[in-house]
């Protein structure tokens, strides 16, 4: 039993995601009202490298083959034994498609209690999560012995998980991965060809407020005017207004570009977490309450119908 | 032959649908409903084409091409039918079921058929948000379901004007008219759902059998001596579908109600207007239901109005597009059309060179403004429902 | 193929949520419940494995208010039977819900479960992970396609940016369905009433609602709105300065 704080890294195909390092910021805030260290937990194949930037007191590493990619069962049984054997006082995983896979099943397994959906953690050490889309916060203690807890992000930046001082890595004896059910096949590539919104600088992202595919025509003018790109809400792309290349969110793309603005956007967690990294989000809307305006650093409370077309107008008389 | 069959027995269904489904026998193939049709000329089978259809047993070819999602329901052909068939209410909505059965309904229409079945409304909005509109209105707006004794006069508010943000300002002027005039009303807010009616001329029939349930069992909650409503779609389904449903009760539409008051709201109109204004027949209320005069008289009480009518008027009135279901197929008729019919009425009020569109069905103060936005030259047209002109003119 | 499928009930977002006097939970008398739209998908994708492959599709959900509409018009989309587990549901987690699914799901002997990837409500995991493992069965997430290939089913899974990897799982499984490879189709309301005619629901007791593995609740709380945007007011032509300056100060105009 100790109180250490583990992190299971998630990566993809030799690159770590963002959440990994979001988890490494908040562990660090948590590791200092449990008094512990913050431990990396990377599983891989000859990957050891991407453990370079973690800001961690240390990285435990488990090398195998059967780890390279991820899988839902050669991980768990990789992580039940790593967790069984040192007992931390938390492991922190992505609320993604991968963390998700692993939490839960091992709630069951270790027999340990499982917080999902946590944001941030206060001073004392109390996890809070966001659920109902955004509508409620729920906050208890950390529970024991070892506390599961699931991630979302928005409570910390990514960059104060990040370190220029590579971290010791020790690598951890990794058990039997064999009865595997699960088998990766293989990855299909999203198609090509569009634009890379994630390099972007200036998105103009249209929301179900758009109303119509039409409409996205006033957002392609006021990103004209501005030298920048359309984006949307996964409402917008699942009715094809816009291309599925061009989808902001959980299921879309991570953007980080200096301006983000929304258009009836109401900022749904699974679209928030992917724009938490902009330099300046500025958010249309005609409700007030709309969680949008909780990270955006300037908002308008008003019916975008109203607002687009003149701001084109006065940007285009600004240049 | 099984299709054949089948054919027959949807044939049969049509003959049945409506009370005067027999007629259907009598088609004299001249085209007439084709004609008048404002997007028969999209459709692979118009009215008369998809009962020559039906007579050589080729249904299958019908519900293949989606020609029937671009009827609005706007009643023109069955009004000029010299045979007197109810295509609308019967052949088209019998149709249209049949795809909404086989669960293949345009994206839009589903989710409004799915909000209408969940929330008791097409937009999706809170039932318990439904009299929100009345927030600050004085005096009170009595809601049945607390204000607990009888009323003189019902108010069936309906959808869009209880919850669309534009239409809810003709929603509060109606009820500071009402008000003004000392009518003793009130409305059934959550209580209320939707009339249903669109659903229905949208193939919903089991939806719209819900809907009127729901409603019968709220009026029959509440003491009252008749009903007025906002919504023209609301006044068809009251007054020509509930009463086949064991419901009935008399009912007004709200500009009616005003009409037969005339003497007692034309000395309350004090401001007088140069505005020179147009009338928009709503299918619901004028081709369907014959009520023409009424809205007409009202405009005409407003001092200094001059009343200018567009080239289709009355019977002949053009959709707005967004009847018997239109409201909900708006992208899809898009994708079709790459025209609105709203567009088309918009360039006839212009050319009466009118300052005001007239309305009087809350499906058009929105589908009009929206319109207007696109025509051109006509960013100075002014679109008021009857009720928000009356209150000006009050100067209330 | 013998299919599950788990559906639960969630609070309408439509409607304003409250907590609870106690001020740890939601106030669930005065919430409206509707489905979880992640299990309507897995339903969704239930029907088509059905419609494509035959078999039989069962759909189970806790009781609620609503319940039976749910499963109803499941019947009517073409599931084959009914299960409605009885017992007090409201505010329970999803360790408890899972330990009730599984005792039911295990009389009826799966090759497939179909669940929901998550719920907006979850505090303590998704239950299909959950209850995989009480199953001892694999789970895989974050699906949106499935095809049943033998004693094997050969599935997508979802990553961000698009990314989808292909996966073969070993039945029988549990999968948490992201969307179904169609949207939920419509039911139009005579259909469901048909099947309330025509279909009935079974109802089996959840036997013990054992909610260990969760986290205890504290404080639940709404959180203030607009506390970080700094808000720009005027007419249209005023935002629409101000936003332009905002612009040349960030040095985009
Ligand atoms: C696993 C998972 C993955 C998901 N992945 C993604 C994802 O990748 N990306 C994503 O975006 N979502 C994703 N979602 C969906 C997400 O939960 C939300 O449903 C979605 O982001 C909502 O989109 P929206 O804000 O456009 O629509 P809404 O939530 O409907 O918001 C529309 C907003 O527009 C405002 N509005 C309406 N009219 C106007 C007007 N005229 N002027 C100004 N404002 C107006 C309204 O007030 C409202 O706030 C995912 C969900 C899950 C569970
Ligand atoms: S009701 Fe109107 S839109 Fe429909 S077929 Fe008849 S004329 Fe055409
Ligand atoms: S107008 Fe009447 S009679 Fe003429 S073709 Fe149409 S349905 Fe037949």
């Amino acid at each position: 039993m100790t109180q250490d704080i583990y992190i299971v890294i998630e990566h993809l195909r030799g690159q770590v995601a963002d959440i990994s390092y979001i988890m490494l910021a908040a562990a660090r805030e948590l590791a200092q009202s449990a008094g512990g260290n913050v431990i990396a937990v990377l599983l891989g194949h000859n990957a050891k490298e991407l453990a370079a930037n973690f800001a961690a007191d240390q990285v435990i590493y488990l090398d195998h083959p059967a780890l390279a990619d991820f899988t839902p069962d050669a991980y768990q049984k990789a992580l039940a034994d790593l967790i069984q054997k040192n007992q931390p006082r938390a492991v922190l995983f992505g609320s993604t498609s991968i963390g998700s896979d692993l939490a839960s099943v091992l709630s069951i397994r270790l027999d340990l209690p499982l917080a999902s959906s946590c944001r941030s953690f206060t001073k004392d050490g109390k996890f809070v999560s966001q659920i109902c889309g955004g509508k409620i916060m729920a906050e208890g203690a950390l529970p024991s012995p070892t506390a599961l807890v699931t991630m979302i992000p928005g409570g910390y930046k990514s960059e104060e998980g990040k370190s220029t001082q590579p971290p010791t890595l020790t690598p951890a004896e990794v058990p039997a991965l064999d009865a595997l059910r699960v088998a990766l096949k293989n990855y299909v590539e999203p198609q090509a060809g569009d634009v890379d919104i994630a390099k972007e600088p200036i998105l103009i992202s249209v929301g179900r407020g758009i109303q119509n595919k039409d409409n996205i025509a006033l957002a392609e003018d006021l990103a004209t005017a501005l030298g920048g790109v359309v984006t949307g809400s996964r409402p917008v792309i699942d009715q094809a207004w816009l291309p599925s290349s061009r989808l902001v969110g959980k299921s879309g793309k991570h953007v980080k570009p200096k301006i983000y603005f929304t258009l009836g956007i109401s900022g749904a967690p699974e679209h928030v977490e992917a724009i938490t990294d902009s330099d300046t989000i500025i958010a249309i809307n005609t409700d007030p309450k709309a969680p949008i305006f909780d990270i955006a650093k300037y908002g308008v409370e008003m019916d975008l119908f109203d607002l687009v077309e003149v701001l084109t107008e006065k940007v285009k008389q600004a240049k | 032959m099984i299709v054949a069959e089948a054919d027959r027995s949807f044939y049969d269904r049509v003959l049945q649908a409506t009370p005067e489904g027999e007629r259907l026998r009598l088609c004299l193939e001249c085209g007439n409903c084709s004609g008048i049709c404002p997007f028969g000329y999209l459709m692979a089978y118009p009215p008369s084409r998809m009962i020559a259809m039906l007579r050589a047993d080729r249904f299958d070819k019908l519900l293949e091409a989606d020609s029937i999602w671009m009827c609005v329901s706007c009643y023109a052909c069955t009004a000029a039918c010299p045979s007197k068939i109810p295509l609308t209410p019967g052949l088209m909505a019998s149709i249209k079921e049949e795809l909404v059965l086989a669960g293949n309904v345009p994206n839009e229409l589903q989710n409004a058929l799915t909000n209408s079945q969940r929330y008791g409304n097409p937009l999706g909005e809170s039932p318990r948000k439904r009299a929100d509109w009345a927030n600050r209105i004085a005096p009170e707006v009595k809601i049945m379901g607390k204000f607990k004794q009888p009323v003189d006069v019902l108010w069936f508010v309906g959808d869009y004007a209880s919850y669309h943000p534009r239409v809810q300002s003709t929603t509060r002027a109606l009820a500071r008219i009402l008000n003004a005039l000392g009518v003793d009303f009130g409305i059934l807010g959550p209580d209320e759902s939707s009339d249903g009616d669109s659903q229905r001329l949208a193939g919903e029939h089991g939806l719209f059998e819900m809907l009127a349930d729901k409603n019968g069992k709220a009026f029959g909650k509440y003491k009252f001596n008749q009903i007025i409503t906002t919504d023209p779609h609301a006044y068809n389904a009251i007054k020509n579908e509930y009463p086949k449903l064991g419901i009935s009760y008399p009912i007004q539409h709200y500009t009616e109600f005003l009409a037969e008051r005339l003497d007692q709201i034309k000395p309350m109109l004090k401001r007088e207007s140069k505005a020179k204004v147009t009338y928009h027949d709503p299918c619901y209320l004028g081709r369907a239901n014959g009520v023409f005069d009424p809205p007409r008289a009202l405009i005409k009480a407003i001092p200094g109005v001059t009343l200018a009518e567009m080239l289709h008027n009355h019977t002949n009135s053009l959709c707005c597009g967004g009847g018997g279901g239109g409201m909900w197929l708006d992208g899809f008729q898009w994708e079709k059309a790459h025209v609105r019919l709203s567009e088309w009425r918009v360039r006839e009020a212009l050319d009466t060179k009118a300052d005001i569109l007239a309305v009087a069905c809350p499906y058009e103060t929105p589908r009009f403004e929206d319109a207007a936005k696109t025509v051109e030259g006509a960013a100075q047209l002014k679109v008021k429902d009857i009720a928000e002109l009356l209150l000006e003119a009050m100067g209330i | 193929m013998n299919i599950v499928v788990l559906a639960k009930l969630v609070p309408d977002l439509v409607e304003e949520l409250t907590i609870d006097a106690n001020g740890n939970a939601l106030d669930s008398s005065f919430a409206r419940l509707i489905i979880n739209e992640f299990d309507d998908h897995a339903i969704e994708q239930g029907i088509l494995l059905k419609e494509r492959g035959g078999g039989s599709v069962t759909i189970i959900a806790p009781d609620a208010e609503g319940a039976d509409d749910v499963l109803f018009t499941a019947a009517a989309k073409g599931a084959d039977r009914l299960i409605k587990i009885k017992g007090d549901f409201s505010n329970v987690n999803n360790h408890a819900l899972a330990r009730a699914f599984a005792k039911v799901v295990s009389g009826i002997k799966p090759d497939l479960v179909l669940t929901g990837v998550q719920a907006h409500n979850d505090l303590d995991g998704a239950l299909g992970p959950l209850l995989a493992e009480l199953l001892e069965m694999p789970y895989i997430g974050y699906v949106s396609a499935v095809s049943i290939n033998g004693d094997k089913v050969l599935i997508k899974k979802e990553y961000p940016g698009g990314l989808l990897a292909e996966m073969d799982v070993q039945l029988p499984a549990i999968l948490g369905i992201q969307a179904a490879e169609e949207p939920p189709r419509y039911v139009a309301v005579s259909k469901v009433r048909q099947a309330m005619k025509t279909s009935s629901i079974e109802e089996q007791d959840a036997s013990n609602l054992d909610p260990c593995g969760g986290s205890a609740i504290g404080r639940m709380f709404q959180p203030e709105a607009s506390s970080h945007a700094t808000m720009i007011t005027g007419s249209p032509d005023e935002v629409a300065e101000k936003l332009v300056g905002v612009f040349k100060e960030l040095g985009i105009v």
